[in-house]
């Protein structure tokens, strides 16, 4: 009998405590014009930790915004949150908060504070989805927070054009930040589309950066992170990663970052990583390698680039296998003797070889370095004499009779016909 | 003058190598164009060809010309007729017939397929290396009397201005690698018409980005209107100088 009693008053204060844990939950503050709450900030003071901020369609005059305890922001038939120039619009300063569906808008350039639309200020967990920010300086500014989630994102700054460098800031800015994952996200008209510092273990995937002043992507001493599906796209100087190990970039894209001092994709001392997949059109320099080593780059299409490797004697034990060149001005060039640099099985237009026993492996190597790319390299007015008959002319006697170019880069093995992959991105990604 | 010029340029056109050098320019870029997907590529790949075939066949044209009248001109002397005006008449039929087919076969295609600024110049620069050329030529027809020699000379110019010179200029700057050779190597440029010609065209094409600094250079100064007009200028010394010289010549000799 007493145990049926303790049964039922534990029951009971189960119960209660259930009722009392869903008021602590649920609890949802409306903002806008005609409710209680008619600016945000008044209704992420009032809510308590764990509430949910629901913010009708409006224009909201804001900034200065403060989130200290965990809140969900929710934005309902696109409310916008405006500036107006004045200063920072949010900033996160606790953990385990959700922004979702709100458009941001006007903010100032600052040099001194770097005022972003929303930031997060070391604290975990924050979920940034799908959200339009307009026009700002820096748009989503993430310091010392890890597991964060930065999804569905619209950050659109504006025409870079004749801009200097310094009036711009980052679309996506995270430093020191472990474990992000960054996707789905469209950046453009900033100074980098997407910028990571000391970034380890997170994924960035099927973003889309272009028109950015300077780079689509942007990293630097961020290990172990993987690069899929995204796409970078008439940047102003391509994309540039430094300093860092283990990382992984797969079916990316790198079209048409085209100028005099553009690059498809920079690697300056880069090691241990892999680029399989991946595709380069129309750059200036499709892949440009400086001090890399330990590189394995695999089944990449290089097409229509001014160069399409450019490898500096720094690199070492890079593997070029099965990747296809065609239509480069120049397959590969580089300032010296890159000895210890691998090339097999790849797929050159240029290859004028045959193949007598039909195992689709020409019989001949190739050598993917021309006499006037190593000119280039060397004597850069020669660049001048592009296209004339005389370097025409060099080039082929010096495929005939090889005296000057590097031995070492040489492809003994190259394949006869274009190498196809699963090409159809869609379908990979589907199948993955 | 007129007259004599009307004769020469009746006679050239009436002559079959015209004609054929106007269709052989005519399918070659119509192909071009066709082949390459854009406008640019057709327009890079024509470069190649005027830049190797129209001067080639201006100064041997025009070289044989020279000598095949001979007898004509001879003719003429004898009538009261003003030397340096029987030269520039013979020079300017030849030069005015060839650049028609230069313009028929390659400015036709080129406003069909691909109309831009860069195909003006392109055009451009083919009319002004045809005249360049075909001066050269009537200077190496008045050096010599003896007509395989002239022939010998002016395609030695041709090979020269087509081929030796740019190498000798890639040894220079080979050589003096550790100099900045950047404002030198476009006064280099200078002193050959082809290379010129080159440039103007290529620093309007988005090849242009390829070339880094010194492209950067280039364009600077070659891409304002003011740097285009010194180059069509530069080029223009070019026709005038062995024009006049030869003119000279021609009318101080015994011939």
């Amino acid at each position: 009998m007493k145990d049926q009693n303790k049964l039922i008053v534990n029951l009971l204060a189960t119960l209660v405590l259930l009722l009392w844990v869903t008021t602590a939950f649920g609890s949802t503050l409306k903002v806008c014009k005609t409710c209680t709450y008619t600016s945000v900030k008044q209704a992420v003071k009032k809510a308590r930790p764990g509430d949910t901020v629901v913010i009708n369609d409006g224009v909201y005059k804001e900034f200065g915004i403060e989130i200290n305890k965990p809140l969900v922001l929710i934005g309902q038939n696109n409310p916008v949150i405006d500036g107006n120039y004045k200063g920072q619009i949010l900033t996160v300063t606790a953990d385990n908060v959700t922004i979702q569906g709100l458009t941001f808008k006007n903010i100032e350039t600052s040099y001194t504070r770097d005022d972003a639309a929303i930031r997060v200020i070391e604290r975990s967990n924050a979920r940034i989805l799908n959200n339009t920010i307009l026009n700002t300086y820096f748009g989503i500014y993430l310091q010392n927070s890890d597991h964060c989630l930065i999804e569905g994102n619209t950050v659109i700054g504006k025409d870079v054009k004749g801009v200097n460098e310094s009036s711009l800031g980052n679309a996506i800015h995270l430093w020191y930040c472990d474990n992000s994952i960054i996707r789905n996200n469209r950046v453009e008209g900033h100074r980098d589309g997407i910028y990571l510092e000391f970034v380890k273990d997170s994924r960035i995937k099927n973003n889309l950066s272009q028109h950015n002043l300077r780079y689509g992507l942007h990293f630097m001493f961020s290990d172990g992170n993987v690069y899929t599906y995204n796409t970078f796209r008439k940047n102003g100087a391509g994309v540039a990663v430094m300093y860092t190990r283990n990382i992984r970039m797969e079916y990316n894209r790198f079209e048409d970052n085209w100028g005099a001092a553009a690059y498809g994709l920079l690697l300056k001392e880069i090691t241990n990583s892999v680029i399989y997949n991946n595709t380069f059109r129309r750059n200036t320099a499709g892949m440009y390698m400086e001090s890399s080593s330990r590189l394995d780059i695999q089944r990449n299409t290089f097409d229509r680039n001014g160069w399409a490797v450019r490898l500096l004697s720094s690199c070492t034990d890079d593997t070029f296998r099965n990747n296809n060149f065609t239509g480069n001005s120049f397959d590969v060039s580089t300032n010296g003797n890159s000895a210890l640099n691998k090339f097999e099985n790849n797929y050159w237009d240029k290859y004028s070889g045959y193949d007598l026993d039909k195992d689709k492996v020409g019989d001949v190597p190739y050598r993917p370095v021309s006499l006037y790319s190593m000119l280039v390299e060397k004597v850069p007015p020669s660049v001048m004499f592009m296209r004339s008959f005389m370097v025409d002319l060099m080039d082929n006697i010096e495929k005939v009779l090889p005296s000057f170019i590097p031995e070492d880069i040489i492809d003994e093995h190259p394949m006869m016909r274009r190498l196809d992959y699963d090409s159809d991105r869609k379908l990979t990604q589907v199948l993955r | 003058m007129n007259k004599i010029i009307k004769y020469v340029f009746y006679d050239i056109v009436r002559n079959k190598i015209v004609l054929a050098y106007t269709l052989f320019l005519l399918l070659l870029s119509v192909g071009l164009f066709n082949l390459g997907g854009s406008p640019d590529k057709g327009i890079l790949s024509l470069l190649n060809l005027v830049l190797l075939t129209v001067p080639l066949i201006s100064i041997v044209f025009a070289t044989t010309h020279f000598y095949n009248s001979y007898e004509f001109m001879e003719l003429l002397v004898a009538q009261p007729i003003n030397r340096s005006k029987i030269f520039m008449s013979e020079y300017l039929g030849v030069s005015c017939s060839l650049s028609g087919a230069f313009i028929l076969g390659v400015g036709l295609p080129v406003m069909l397929f691909g109309a831009s600024i860069t195909g003006l110049y392109l055009v451009l620069t083919g009319v002004f290396i045809t005249f360049i050329f075909v001066a050269l030529a009537f200077l190496a027809s008045v050096i010599t009397r003896d007509k395989a020699k002239g022939i010998g000379i002016a395609l030695l110019l041709w090979f020269y201005f087509a081929l030796i010179y740019d190498g000798i200029v890639l040894f220079i700057l080979y050589s003096f690698s550790d100099y900045p050779l950047e404002h030198a190597t476009l006064a280099l440029t200078a002193f050959n018409p082809v290379d010129l010609g080159r440039i103007i065209v290529l620093l309007h094409l988005d090849v242009s980005a390829l070339m880094g600094y010194t492209g950067a250079l280039y364009k600077s100064i070659l891409g304002s209107l003011w740097g285009i007009g010194l180059a069509f200028g530069l080029l223009l010394v070019w026709i005038l100088v062995p024009v006049l010289s030869s003119r000279r010549i021609f009318s101080r000799r015994d011939l």
